[in-house]
């Protein structure tokens, strides 16, 4: 079994009286793809966040090629490997396509410290962008506003975003969110091709793409991982059936 | 029909140039005085155009670096024309009335005193980040007022206007023809900023501090060093003020200036490249022209900044280009 | 340096702060419930002394005056809300801004045009004026001893207003949900004019107020705004308890730096110098102060902190 690239160790967050995340360990191996799956409010956000840089957990760490990045903001997070998306499209909307791509670019390559050179007329920045652009086959759309994109084309965006900046590690907030059955097929097939790039840690809804895809599931409940294992334990895991189903189980 | 903005663009700049010129053949002094305030309203607008247009950032502070601009050529001015000398403890000098020399105190001062309530007022962002820099503004207002050693309330008054190698700066063509130069120079260097990769960076920031975040670019950096250049460019607006007046008072720095400057930015068009230019032309004709007319001109200012904000058409630009959105 | 000197600088710290308060409060209120920032806060100041100085020029009364300050504010208050602000609250910060700037230059000149440029002035009441002896012997301004009593009046009578009535209930709930007041029945817009128009009225009755020992003149309010907004960056903002602290640590932190500070420069510089550097420097203390605690606490000693 291969090292973990991204592991967490007893992550706690408690807003007032709740428990977001209560002592959540989990990690993600080389080229797989890892699902958090879990009912609405079980922390799963508040889980990524604090991978992600966003939210300050009250206790435990988080380790990106056993490396500790606990203390790092978002930025320097994405620059030590993580590669995000998210659950609502945070993209530059005003911006042409190309544009929020070449972003990616600039931030993943020598940063924006430049001032003087066009950033649509490097090369370097574009070329990097335009590859990114056609791999989730959104060149034909370049010179689009993001803001004229379809809710299933900005999607795409993000994840060409996220592509540019070649991270170690993927991490997707429900990608599959509000993609209709074609859409969510070609996601499907895209991001199970990705994950031999980077590793993914998948938060998803979507129970057909998950149990596809996922090598290994994480079900939280209440802040908690309940079960880890691949999908054939999680369906007979009598826990999951029952965070799941209640009592009928 | 709408107007290609660049054709647009080199219209406005023509007609910059050209009224002037008109005025000196047809020997209006004051036109050209007038023009060349205009000119140096927009270069300052220029520099706000930079935090407020681009970064997204509301400035009401921006007054603070028109104000240390000005007194900056004051004091220095001050000392070379009574022959005293200026003990900073750290340097000691007998003033300078080299105009080049003063432009670069002005901006290094400006570029200094940006980068100290950026790292502050940046810890914020909204609504706080508008009350701290008017905040801010009045601080050096009042300290102004409170320092007699330049003159207090009163202000400082400077005889003669300072010089440039080679020109004669008492004419005001040439003095006008250095404020152009500076402004083209400033709108040029904002033109390739805005399309280089900080500029795009920063322009994503005002859209969403998470994407750029989320690509490894930290927005509080991007937003101080636009802060800085920002205050940089409207502190050598303040210095060129001064000159044009030939007095500084702490009425540069007061909180009205402030308001006029994002004013001017959002008669001519938020974060155009132009836009600066065609507000302070617009906002020099209404205040000549409706101040003529009435003391009460202030009156119909506010009236139509309130038709400007509740019927929103991305300024003069935006109406006759058509495109209410400031995408570069 | 005596201690009546110190307890006389204390009390006008005091009668400061209070009457900032009276102006935080309100700004704070506003931008809690709304999300407005309302540069006009100021013009509502100028309105209330000036409707208190022409009342009590015609009818001689104070109390009338006061009354004619809480009404014009609070009726200049709802008629811009009615008109203008309630077009931006969903505008961003900027258009907030530059509408509100507007309102300002128009109700200003309107005032300039309505009463001219010179003062007025308005007379505190003879049997407020005058002196009362304090414990320790000290002479002290019976009508600033009203302010202060007056100012911390208010905060316990707003402090009520918002923790113990209907409407309080419903200007929390603003605060915290807007969509959840409207599912709750109440009428949204109705109540927005009414918490404008409250924050208008105590501008009004702080200008009317200050108007009797200060000059009534257009232009008085925009330094007290600004000074306001110090204050609501102190205490953060939206919360009235952060107003209360702010504005009674930025009171007396002028009003005594402004005293002290040159008095402790002359225990090592020359009078003059001490006194020019110690002015210069006091002119500055509250915005060094803001700058701390923006290092400090950058939302404020009782603001929220958003967690993402």
């Amino acid at each position: 079994m291969s090292e973990p690239v991204l592991q967490t160790s007893g992550l706690t967050k408690r807003f007032g009286a709740l428990l977001a995340t209560d002592a959540v360990s989990i990690d993600l191996r080389a080229g797989e793809i890892h699902a958090i799956i879990g009912p609405n409010g079980a922390g799963k956000s508040t889980l990524i966040e604090q991978i992600c840089g966003g939210v300050r957990p009250d206790a435990g760490r988080v380790l990106l090629m056993k490396k500790d990045i606990s203390a790092l903001g978002r930025h320097a997070r994405a620059r030590a490997g993580l590669g995000r998306t998210f659950q609502i499209s945070a993209l530059a909307m005003e911006d042409s396509v190309l544009e929020n791509v070449v972003l990616g670019a600039i931030g993943a390559g020598a940063g924006p410290w430049h001032f003087w050179r066009s950033a649509l007329a490097s090369e370097t920045l574009t070329d990097r962008a335009r590859s990114a652009l056609s791999r989730v086959g959104l060149m034909d759309r370049h010179d689009r506003i993001c803001a004229t994109l379809s809710h299933g084309q900005r999607r795409m965006l993000e994840v060409a975003v996220a592509l540019t900046l070649l991270p170690r590690v993927f991490v997707m907030d429900e990608p599959m969110a509000g993609l209709g059955a074609d859409g969510s097929k070609l996601m499907t097939a895209f991001l199970d091709d990705l994950r031999h790039e980077a590793p993914i840690l998948l938060v998803e809804h979507d129970m057909d793409a998950v149990f596809t895809l996922a090598d290994r599931i994480s079900v939280m409940v209440h802040g908690k991982v309940i079960a880890t294992g691949t999908s054939a334990e999680i369906r007979m895991n009598r826990l999951v059936r029952e965070a799941y189903l209640g009592d009928l189980a | 029909m709408h107007l290609n903005e660049t054709a647009l663009n080199g219209a406005i700049l023509l007609g910059l140039l050209s009224l002037p010129l008109y005025a000196l053949i047809v020997d209006e002094p004051y036109t050209i005085t007038l023009m060349t305030r205009v000119v140096i309203l927009a270069l300052a607008a220029v520099g706000l155009n930079i935090i407020l247009g681009v970064g997204g950032l509301v400035s009401f502070g921006h007054a603070i670096f028109f104000g240390i601009g000005g007194y900056a050529m004051g004091i220095l001015a001050y000392h070379a024309q009574t022959f005293t000398i200026l003990d900073f403890g750290l340097f000691i000098t007998d003033g300078t009335r080299l105009m080049p020399v003063i432009w670069l105190v002005a901006m290094a001062v400006s570029a200094t005193a940006a980068f100290l309530i950026g790292i502050l007022s940046l810890r914020t962002s909204g609504v706080y980040f508008i009350m701290i820099t008017l905040a801010f503004g009045q601080m050096f207002y009042y300290f102004a007022i409170s320092w007699p050693e330049y003159g207090g309330e009163d202000g400082l008054s400077i005889y003669v206007r300072n010089t440039f190698p080679g020109l004669n700066t008492l004419a005001p063509i040439q003095f006008f023809a250095i404020c152009l130069v500076l402004l083209c120079l400033a709108l040029y260097i904002m033109a390739r900023l805005r399309r280089s990769p900080f500029g795009l960076a920063l322009n994503a920031a005002r859209q969403s501090g998470i994407r750029v975040e989320t690509v490894g670019i930290d927005p509080v950096r991007l937003r101080l060093l636009a802060f800085v250049l920002s205050g940089t460019v409207t502190g050598l607006a303040g210095a060129l003020y001064a000159d044009l007046n030939r007095f500084v008072s702490p009425v540069m720095f007061s909180w009205q200036f402030s308001g006029e400057l994002i004013v001017l930015i959002v008669i001519g068009g938020v974060g155009r490249l132009m836009g600066p230019v065609v507000g302070a032309c617009v906002f020099v004709a209404l205040e000549h022209l409706l101040g003529g007319l009435t003391e009460f001109w202030l009156i119909i200012l506010g009236l139509i900044l309130l038709g400007i904000v509740l019927f929103d058409r991305g300024g003069i630009i935006g109406f006759l280009t058509g495109r209410a959105g400031a995408h570069v | 340096m005596s201690v009546i000197l110190i307890v006389e600088q204390v009390l006008n710290g005091l009668q400061f702060g209070v009457m900032l308060f009276l102006m935080a409060a309100g700004l704070t209120l506003i931008f809690g419930v709304m999300g407005l920032i309302n540069l006009a806060h100021g013009s509502l100041y100028m309105i209330g002394a000036f409707a208190a100085a022409a009342t009590a020029e015609v009818t001689g009364s104070f109390l009338l005056a006061l009354a004619a300050a809480l009404a014009a504010a609070a009726a200049a208050g709802a008629i811009i809300e009615v008109t203008v602000i309630r077009r931006l609250y969903a505008a961003p910060h900027l258009n907030q801004v530059l509408a509100t700037f507007a309102l300002i230059l128009i109700l200003s000149e309107g005032t300039r045009w309505v009463f001219g440029s010179f003062p007025l002035f308005l007379d505190i009441p003879d049997i407020l004026s005058g002196t009362v002896t304090l414990p320790g012997g000290i002479q002290y301004s019976l009508y600033r001893l009203i302010l202060i009593a007056t100012g911390f009046a208010i905060a316990i009578g707003l402090w009520v207003l918002i923790e113990r009535t209907r409407l309080g209930i419903q200007i929390r709930a603003g605060e915290n949900d807007r969509e959840m007041i409207a599912v709750l029945g109440v009428d949204i817009s109705s109540l927005y004019t009414l918490v404008f128009a409250l924050g208008a009225a105590l501008a009004g009755l702080a200008g009317a107020l200050v108007g009797a020992i200060q000059s009534v003149q257009v232009g008085m309010g925009e330094p007290v705004l600004i000074l306001a907004f110090v204050v609501i960056v102190i205490g953060g903002i939206g919360s009235i308890r952060g107003a209360l602290v702010g504005a009674l640590l930025v009171g007396l932190t002028d009003t005594l730096g402004g005293v002290f500070l040159p008095e402790i420069f002359k225990v090592f510089m020359e009078p003059g110098a001490a006194q020019r550097s110690g002015s210069a420097l006091a002119a500055m203390g509250i915005y060094v102060l803001m700058g701390g605690v923006l290092v400090w606490r950058p939302t404020g000693l009782f603001g929220v902190r958003r967690c993402i």
